[in-house]
Protein backbone atom coordinates (compact mmCIF):
# COMPACT_ATOMS: atom_id res chain seq x y z
CA UNK A 1 0.00 0.00 0.00
CA UNK A 2 1.36 3.38 -1.22
CA UNK A 3 1.83 5.66 2.06
CA UNK A 4 -0.24 8.75 2.28
CA UNK A 5 -1.32 11.13 5.35
CA UNK A 6 -3.96 9.05 6.43
CA UNK A 7 -2.49 6.17 6.50
CA UNK A 8 1.01 6.74 7.71
CA UNK A 9 2.05 5.10 11.31
CA UNK A 10 1.07 8.11 14.48
CA UNK A 11 3.90 6.40 16.36
CA UNK A 12 6.73 9.18 16.73
CA UNK A 13 10.08 8.68 17.62
CA UNK A 14 11.34 12.08 17.86
CA UNK A 15 10.09 13.96 20.63
CA UNK A 16 8.81 17.31 20.91
CA UNK A 17 10.73 20.18 22.60
CA UNK A 18 14.31 19.45 20.71
CA UNK A 19 16.70 21.79 19.81
CA UNK A 20 16.56 22.53 16.05
CA UNK A 21 15.60 25.33 14.85
CA UNK A 22 11.80 26.33 13.54
CA UNK A 23 10.99 24.92 10.48
CA UNK A 24 14.12 22.70 10.39
CA UNK A 25 13.72 20.16 7.51
CA UNK A 26 16.48 17.75 8.98
CA UNK A 27 13.93 17.48 11.77
CA UNK A 28 10.93 16.60 9.19
CA UNK A 29 12.94 13.98 7.44
CA UNK A 30 14.35 12.48 10.47
CA UNK A 31 11.22 12.04 11.70
CA UNK A 32 9.94 10.28 9.02
CA UNK A 33 12.73 7.93 8.23
CA UNK A 34 12.54 6.84 11.64
CA UNK A 35 9.02 6.01 11.36
CA UNK A 36 10.04 4.16 7.66
CA UNK A 37 12.20 2.38 10.18
CA UNK A 38 9.96 1.62 12.42
CA UNK A 39 12.58 2.59 15.46
CA UNK A 40 13.90 -0.84 14.94
CA UNK A 41 17.79 1.07 14.26
CA UNK A 42 20.86 1.89 15.78
CA UNK A 43 21.93 5.47 14.67
CA UNK A 44 25.18 6.31 14.30
CA UNK A 45 25.74 10.00 13.53
CA UNK A 46 28.98 11.98 13.49
CA UNK A 47 29.61 15.81 15.11
CA UNK A 48 26.06 17.61 12.58
CA UNK A 49 22.77 19.18 13.54
CA UNK A 50 21.69 16.07 14.23
CA UNK A 51 24.22 15.63 17.01
CA UNK A 52 22.36 19.19 17.93
CA UNK A 53 19.15 17.38 17.56
CA UNK A 54 19.96 14.20 19.88
CA UNK A 55 20.71 16.67 22.56
CA UNK A 56 23.00 17.31 25.68
CA UNK A 57 23.82 14.44 27.83
CA UNK A 58 21.81 13.07 29.94
CA UNK A 59 18.77 13.54 28.20
CA UNK A 60 18.16 13.05 24.26
CA UNK A 61 15.29 14.11 22.08
CA UNK A 62 15.12 10.49 20.41
CA UNK A 63 13.64 6.96 21.57
CA UNK A 64 16.53 4.99 19.27
CA UNK A 65 19.81 4.01 20.19
CA UNK A 66 22.19 6.29 18.94
CA UNK A 67 26.05 6.17 18.73
CA UNK A 68 27.88 9.99 18.55
CA UNK A 69 31.15 9.49 16.68
CA UNK A 70 34.12 11.27 15.44
CA UNK A 71 33.35 13.57 12.07
CA UNK A 72 35.35 10.83 9.89
CA UNK A 73 34.07 7.91 11.28
CA UNK A 74 30.11 7.71 10.72
CA UNK A 75 30.66 4.95 8.07
CA UNK A 76 33.52 2.98 9.98
CA UNK A 77 31.49 3.05 13.06
CA UNK A 78 28.52 1.45 10.89
CA UNK A 79 30.96 -1.40 10.08
CA UNK A 80 31.88 -1.62 13.75
CA UNK A 81 28.21 -1.48 14.92
CA UNK A 82 27.18 -4.64 12.42
CA UNK A 83 30.04 -6.55 13.83
CA UNK A 84 29.26 -6.02 17.61
CA UNK A 85 25.45 -7.13 16.31
CA UNK A 86 26.93 -10.70 14.94
CA UNK A 87 29.02 -11.21 17.26
CA UNK A 88 26.08 -11.04 20.16
CA UNK A 89 23.68 -12.82 17.51
CA UNK A 90 21.23 -9.92 17.38
CA UNK A 91 18.87 -9.52 14.21
CA UNK A 92 16.14 -7.90 12.88
CA UNK A 93 18.07 -4.14 13.36
CA UNK A 94 19.31 -2.05 10.98
CA UNK A 95 22.52 0.08 11.58
CA UNK A 96 21.23 3.47 9.96
CA UNK A 97 24.38 6.30 9.55
CA UNK A 98 22.87 9.56 9.00
CA UNK A 99 25.28 12.39 8.11
CA UNK A 100 25.38 16.19 7.31
CA UNK A 101 27.04 17.27 4.02
CA UNK A 102 30.22 17.85 5.63
CA UNK A 103 30.21 14.20 7.15
CA UNK A 104 29.41 13.24 3.90
CA UNK A 105 30.91 14.91 1.18
CA UNK A 106 33.79 16.25 2.86
CA UNK A 107 35.43 14.22 6.08
CA UNK A 108 33.48 11.20 5.81
CA UNK A 109 33.67 10.68 2.02
CA UNK A 110 36.47 8.16 2.89
CA UNK A 111 35.11 6.00 5.13
CA UNK A 112 32.05 6.23 2.94
CA UNK A 113 34.28 5.26 0.21
CA UNK A 114 35.40 1.98 1.54
CA UNK A 115 32.60 1.04 3.59
CA UNK A 116 30.83 0.89 0.03
CA UNK A 117 33.66 -0.85 -1.02
CA UNK A 118 33.62 -3.72 1.94
CA UNK A 119 29.96 -4.05 1.23
CA UNK A 120 28.99 -3.58 4.50
CA UNK A 121 25.51 -3.82 4.87
CA UNK A 122 24.17 -0.63 6.70
CA UNK A 123 22.50 2.31 5.25
CA UNK A 124 24.08 5.22 4.84
CA UNK A 125 21.60 8.44 5.07
CA UNK A 126 23.51 12.14 3.69
CA UNK A 127 20.92 14.88 4.82
CA UNK A 128 22.37 18.00 2.76
CA UNK A 129 21.67 21.44 4.62
CA UNK A 130 24.81 23.03 1.72
CA UNK A 131 26.95 23.67 4.46
CA UNK A 132 28.44 23.38 7.72
CA UNK A 133 25.06 24.43 9.70
CA UNK A 134 25.75 24.56 13.09
CA UNK A 135 29.25 25.53 13.24
CA UNK A 136 28.67 28.70 11.41
CA UNK A 137 27.70 28.34 8.36
CA UNK A 138 30.94 27.72 6.45
CA UNK A 139 30.99 26.08 3.20
CA UNK A 140 31.12 22.49 2.45
CA UNK A 141 31.76 20.34 -0.72
CA UNK A 142 27.87 20.82 -1.45
CA UNK A 143 27.53 24.42 -0.73
CA UNK A 144 26.18 26.03 -4.30
CA UNK A 145 27.72 28.08 -6.64
CA UNK A 146 27.20 31.51 -6.18
CA UNK A 147 26.02 31.04 -2.15
CA UNK A 148 27.51 33.14 0.45
CA UNK A 149 28.45 31.31 3.44
CA UNK A 150 30.67 31.75 6.49
CA UNK A 151 34.00 30.80 4.76
CA UNK A 152 32.89 32.51 1.29
CA UNK A 153 31.60 36.14 2.96
CA UNK A 154 31.67 38.70 0.16
CA UNK A 155 31.70 36.93 -3.17
CA UNK A 156 29.74 33.51 -2.61
CA UNK A 157 31.41 30.27 -2.92
CA UNK A 158 33.06 30.02 -6.93
CA UNK A 159 32.55 26.27 -7.49
CA UNK A 160 29.88 24.12 -8.41
CA UNK A 161 28.90 21.50 -6.12
CA UNK A 162 29.57 17.81 -6.00
CA UNK A 163 27.45 15.20 -6.98
CA UNK A 164 27.76 12.74 -4.20
CA UNK A 165 24.83 10.34 -5.22
CA UNK A 166 26.32 9.85 -8.84
CA UNK A 167 29.65 9.38 -6.83
CA UNK A 168 27.82 6.54 -4.73
CA UNK A 169 26.21 5.20 -8.11
CA UNK A 170 29.86 4.52 -8.71
CA UNK A 171 30.69 1.95 -5.96
CA UNK A 172 28.12 -0.24 -7.67
CA UNK A 173 26.04 -0.47 -4.67
CA UNK A 174 22.55 -1.89 -4.53
CA UNK A 175 20.57 1.27 -3.65
CA UNK A 176 20.78 4.69 -4.40
CA UNK A 177 18.34 7.67 -3.72
CA UNK A 178 18.09 10.87 -3.87
CA UNK A 179 15.01 12.46 -1.49
CA UNK A 180 14.21 15.55 -0.36
CA UNK A 181 12.39 16.46 3.28
CA UNK A 182 9.68 18.71 1.31
CA UNK A 183 8.05 15.36 -0.45
CA UNK A 184 8.41 13.30 3.17
CA UNK A 185 5.88 10.50 1.49
CA UNK A 186 8.31 9.53 -0.92
CA UNK A 187 11.59 9.63 1.43
CA UNK A 188 9.50 7.33 3.29
CA UNK A 189 8.72 5.05 0.87
CA UNK A 190 12.40 4.96 -0.41
CA UNK A 191 14.18 4.72 3.44
CA UNK A 192 11.49 2.00 3.47
CA UNK A 193 12.33 0.23 0.61
CA UNK A 194 16.20 0.58 1.42
CA UNK A 195 15.63 -0.53 4.73
CA UNK A 196 14.67 -3.70 3.67
CA UNK A 197 17.29 -4.30 1.15
CA UNK A 198 20.59 -6.00 1.76
CA UNK A 199 24.45 -3.92 1.15
CA UNK A 200 25.32 -0.62 1.26
CA UNK A 201 22.39 1.58 0.65
CA UNK A 202 23.13 5.46 0.33
CA UNK A 203 19.92 7.69 0.32
CA UNK A 204 20.87 11.25 -0.33
CA UNK A 205 18.07 13.95 1.58
CA UNK A 206 17.88 17.67 0.15
CA UNK A 207 17.41 19.33 3.70
CA UNK A 208 16.31 23.21 3.18
CA UNK A 209 18.15 25.58 6.17
CA UNK A 210 15.90 28.93 6.78
CA UNK A 211 18.64 30.08 9.20
CA UNK A 212 21.86 29.09 6.75
CA UNK A 213 19.86 29.94 3.85
CA UNK A 214 18.40 33.22 4.79
CA UNK A 215 14.70 32.98 4.01
CA UNK A 216 11.87 32.77 6.54
CA UNK A 217 10.84 29.51 8.78
CA UNK A 218 7.43 29.27 7.15
CA UNK A 219 8.74 28.33 3.62
CA UNK A 220 10.70 25.51 4.07
CA UNK A 221 8.18 23.10 2.59
CA UNK A 222 8.13 25.92 -0.65
CA UNK A 223 11.92 25.89 -1.22
CA UNK A 224 12.30 22.38 -1.11
CA UNK A 225 9.47 22.18 -3.69
CA UNK A 226 10.94 24.62 -5.91
CA UNK A 227 14.51 23.26 -6.10
CA UNK A 228 12.72 19.82 -7.44
CA UNK A 229 10.66 21.54 -9.71
CA UNK A 230 13.56 24.01 -11.07
CA UNK A 231 15.63 20.94 -11.43
CA UNK A 232 18.09 22.08 -8.97
CA UNK A 233 17.36 19.04 -7.12
CA UNK A 234 16.40 15.14 -9.18
CA UNK A 235 14.38 12.75 -7.09
CA UNK A 236 14.89 9.57 -8.84
CA UNK A 237 15.90 5.94 -7.21
CA UNK A 238 19.01 3.47 -8.67
CA UNK A 239 17.68 0.21 -7.53
CA UNK A 240 20.41 -2.63 -8.69
CA UNK A 241 21.51 -0.32 -11.79
CA UNK A 242 17.85 0.44 -12.85
CA UNK A 243 17.32 4.15 -13.18
CA UNK A 244 14.07 5.44 -12.49
CA UNK A 245 12.29 9.09 -11.63
CA UNK A 246 9.72 9.06 -8.58
CA UNK A 247 7.23 11.77 -7.39
CA UNK A 248 7.77 15.29 -8.85
CA UNK A 249 10.56 14.82 -10.79
CA UNK A 250 8.68 11.29 -12.74
CA UNK A 251 5.55 13.76 -13.22
CA UNK A 252 7.52 17.38 -14.71
CA UNK A 253 9.50 14.59 -17.10
CA UNK A 254 6.30 13.74 -18.01
CA UNK A 255 5.03 17.11 -18.36
CA UNK A 256 8.38 18.43 -19.43
CA UNK A 257 7.78 21.95 -17.50
CA UNK A 258 10.61 22.22 -15.52
CA UNK A 259 11.10 25.91 -14.06
CA UNK A 260 13.70 28.29 -14.76
CA UNK A 261 16.39 27.95 -11.92
CA UNK A 262 16.42 32.03 -10.97
CA UNK A 263 12.77 30.96 -9.32
CA UNK A 264 14.69 29.02 -6.57
CA UNK A 265 17.54 31.57 -6.53
CA UNK A 266 15.70 34.53 -5.42
CA UNK A 267 14.01 33.02 -2.68
CA UNK A 268 17.14 32.79 -0.63
CA UNK A 269 19.07 35.76 0.68
CA UNK A 270 22.37 33.22 0.67
CA UNK A 271 21.88 34.12 -3.33
CA UNK A 272 21.95 37.81 -2.82
CA UNK A 273 25.35 38.42 -4.69
CA UNK A 274 25.20 35.76 -7.32
CA UNK A 275 26.26 36.99 -10.54
CA UNK A 276 24.64 36.65 -14.32
CA UNK A 277 27.16 34.76 -14.95
CA UNK A 278 27.04 32.56 -12.15
CA UNK A 279 23.82 31.87 -12.64
CA UNK A 280 23.57 31.00 -16.52
CA UNK A 281 26.73 28.34 -15.38
CA UNK A 282 24.07 27.17 -12.33
CA UNK A 283 21.58 26.78 -15.01
CA UNK A 284 23.36 25.35 -17.77
CA UNK A 285 24.62 22.47 -14.80
CA UNK A 286 21.22 22.28 -14.08
CA UNK A 287 20.43 21.79 -17.62
CA UNK A 288 23.24 19.01 -18.44
CA UNK A 289 22.32 17.07 -15.21
CA UNK A 290 18.56 16.98 -16.05
CA UNK A 291 19.11 15.63 -19.36
CA UNK A 292 21.20 13.06 -18.38
CA UNK A 293 18.62 11.85 -16.22
CA UNK A 294 15.48 12.29 -18.70
CA UNK A 295 17.80 10.06 -21.05
CA UNK A 296 18.55 7.05 -18.79
CA UNK A 297 14.32 7.34 -17.34
CA UNK A 298 14.04 6.92 -20.94
CA UNK A 299 16.28 3.93 -21.18
CA UNK A 300 15.04 2.10 -18.04
CA UNK A 301 12.52 -0.51 -17.99
CA UNK A 302 10.29 1.47 -15.88
CA UNK A 303 10.05 4.39 -18.86
CA UNK A 304 8.19 7.29 -18.15
CA UNK A 305 6.86 7.73 -21.56
CA UNK B 1 21.47 -8.23 27.05
CA UNK B 2 21.39 -3.85 27.49
CA UNK B 3 23.90 -1.47 27.91
CA UNK B 4 22.19 -0.39 30.92
CA UNK B 5 23.30 -2.89 33.17
CA UNK B 6 26.96 -3.06 32.10
CA UNK B 7 28.49 -1.42 35.11
CA UNK B 8 30.95 0.35 33.12
CA UNK B 9 30.80 4.72 33.47
CA UNK B 10 29.47 5.27 30.15
CA UNK B 11 27.90 8.71 29.23
CA UNK B 12 24.34 7.52 28.20
CA UNK B 13 21.59 9.62 27.71
CA UNK B 14 17.59 8.77 28.32
CA UNK B 15 14.84 9.76 26.08
CA UNK B 16 12.60 12.98 27.54
CA UNK B 17 10.41 15.39 25.92
CA UNK B 18 11.68 18.97 25.91
CA UNK B 19 15.45 18.22 26.06
CA UNK B 20 16.04 22.27 25.01
CA UNK B 21 13.29 23.05 27.26
CA UNK B 22 9.93 24.57 26.52
CA UNK B 23 10.86 25.24 23.22
CA UNK B 24 7.18 26.91 22.74
CA UNK B 25 9.06 29.90 24.41
CA UNK B 26 10.93 30.75 21.10
CA UNK B 27 7.83 31.40 19.24
CA UNK B 28 7.19 34.60 17.51
CA UNK B 29 3.86 33.94 16.52
CA UNK B 30 1.54 30.76 17.39
CA UNK B 31 -1.03 29.14 15.37
CA UNK B 32 -4.60 29.20 15.45
CA UNK B 33 -6.74 26.80 14.07
CA UNK B 34 -10.62 27.29 12.74
CA UNK B 35 -11.97 23.92 12.70
CA UNK B 36 -14.69 25.56 10.24
CA UNK B 37 -12.10 25.22 7.48
CA UNK B 38 -10.51 22.15 8.46
CA UNK B 39 -11.49 19.18 6.44
CA UNK B 40 -10.77 16.68 9.60
CA UNK B 41 -12.95 18.96 11.79
CA UNK B 42 -15.63 18.90 8.93
CA UNK B 43 -15.70 15.50 7.94
CA UNK B 44 -15.00 14.45 11.21
CA UNK B 45 -13.12 11.14 9.91
CA UNK B 46 -9.72 10.60 9.22
CA UNK B 47 -8.81 12.72 6.27
CA UNK B 48 -5.68 15.63 5.22
CA UNK B 49 -3.58 15.42 8.20
CA UNK B 50 -1.12 16.97 5.87
CA UNK B 51 -0.05 19.89 9.03
CA UNK B 52 0.53 16.74 11.23
CA UNK B 53 2.62 15.37 8.16
CA UNK B 54 4.44 18.39 7.60
CA UNK B 55 5.39 19.57 11.03
CA UNK B 56 9.25 18.97 11.85
CA UNK B 57 8.69 18.85 15.72
CA UNK B 58 5.60 16.32 15.85
CA UNK B 59 3.54 18.96 17.91
CA UNK B 60 0.22 18.36 15.89
CA UNK B 61 -1.51 15.23 16.71
CA UNK B 62 -3.13 12.95 14.17
CA UNK B 63 -6.65 13.10 16.12
CA UNK B 64 -10.59 14.52 15.42
CA UNK B 65 -9.78 17.34 15.50
CA UNK B 66 -6.41 18.09 15.33
CA UNK B 67 -4.68 19.49 18.44
CA UNK B 68 -1.22 21.77 18.68
CA UNK B 69 0.67 21.41 21.57
CA UNK B 70 1.48 24.52 22.54
CA UNK B 71 4.33 24.07 25.04
CA UNK B 72 6.42 22.79 22.62
CA UNK B 73 5.11 24.43 18.89
CA UNK B 74 8.47 26.52 18.14
CA UNK B 75 5.90 28.52 15.96
CA UNK B 76 7.64 28.14 12.46
CA UNK B 77 4.41 28.37 10.56
CA UNK B 78 4.86 25.47 8.15
CA UNK B 79 1.29 24.22 8.66
CA UNK B 80 -0.10 27.55 8.07
CA UNK B 81 1.96 27.44 4.40
CA UNK B 82 1.42 23.81 4.19
CA UNK B 83 -2.89 23.76 4.76
CA UNK B 84 -4.98 23.46 1.52
CA UNK B 85 -7.70 25.02 3.38
CA UNK B 86 -6.11 27.48 5.08
CA UNK B 87 -7.58 26.84 8.22
CA UNK B 88 -4.27 27.94 10.11
CA UNK B 89 -2.92 31.51 10.64
CA UNK B 90 0.20 32.56 12.38
CA UNK B 91 -1.01 35.00 14.95
CA UNK B 92 1.64 37.12 16.62
CA UNK B 93 2.50 36.26 20.64
CA UNK B 94 1.17 39.93 21.30
CA UNK B 95 -2.18 39.37 19.56
CA UNK B 96 -2.24 40.82 16.15
CA UNK B 97 -1.93 39.20 13.28
CA UNK B 98 0.85 39.20 10.74
CA UNK B 99 -1.66 40.21 7.71
CA UNK B 100 -2.47 42.86 9.90
CA UNK B 101 0.99 44.30 10.04
CA UNK B 102 1.52 44.52 6.39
Amino acid sequence: MKANAVNLTEKEYLLQGNRTCPGCALSLAYRHILKALEGQVIVTVPPSCLTVLHGMYPITSVTVPCVNTPFASAAASATGLLAGLKALGREGLTVVAVAGDGGTHDIGLQALSAAAERQTDFLYICYDNEGYMNTGNQRSGSTPLGAISGTTPILGKQQIPKDIAAIMEAHGIPYVATANASYPLDLYEKVKKAGAIRGTRFIHVFSPCPPGWSFPFNNTIIIGKLAVETGWVILYEVEDGVFRLTSASESIAKKGDLKPLREYLVEQGRFKSITEQQIEALQRWVNARWKRCLDRADKSPHSVH
Amino acid sequence: MGTRDCRHICGESSPAIGEAGKTGEWRESFPVIDLKKCVVAKQNKPACFLCWLYCPDAVITKTIPIQIDMEYCKGCGICAQICPAHAITMVHEQGLCLDDMD
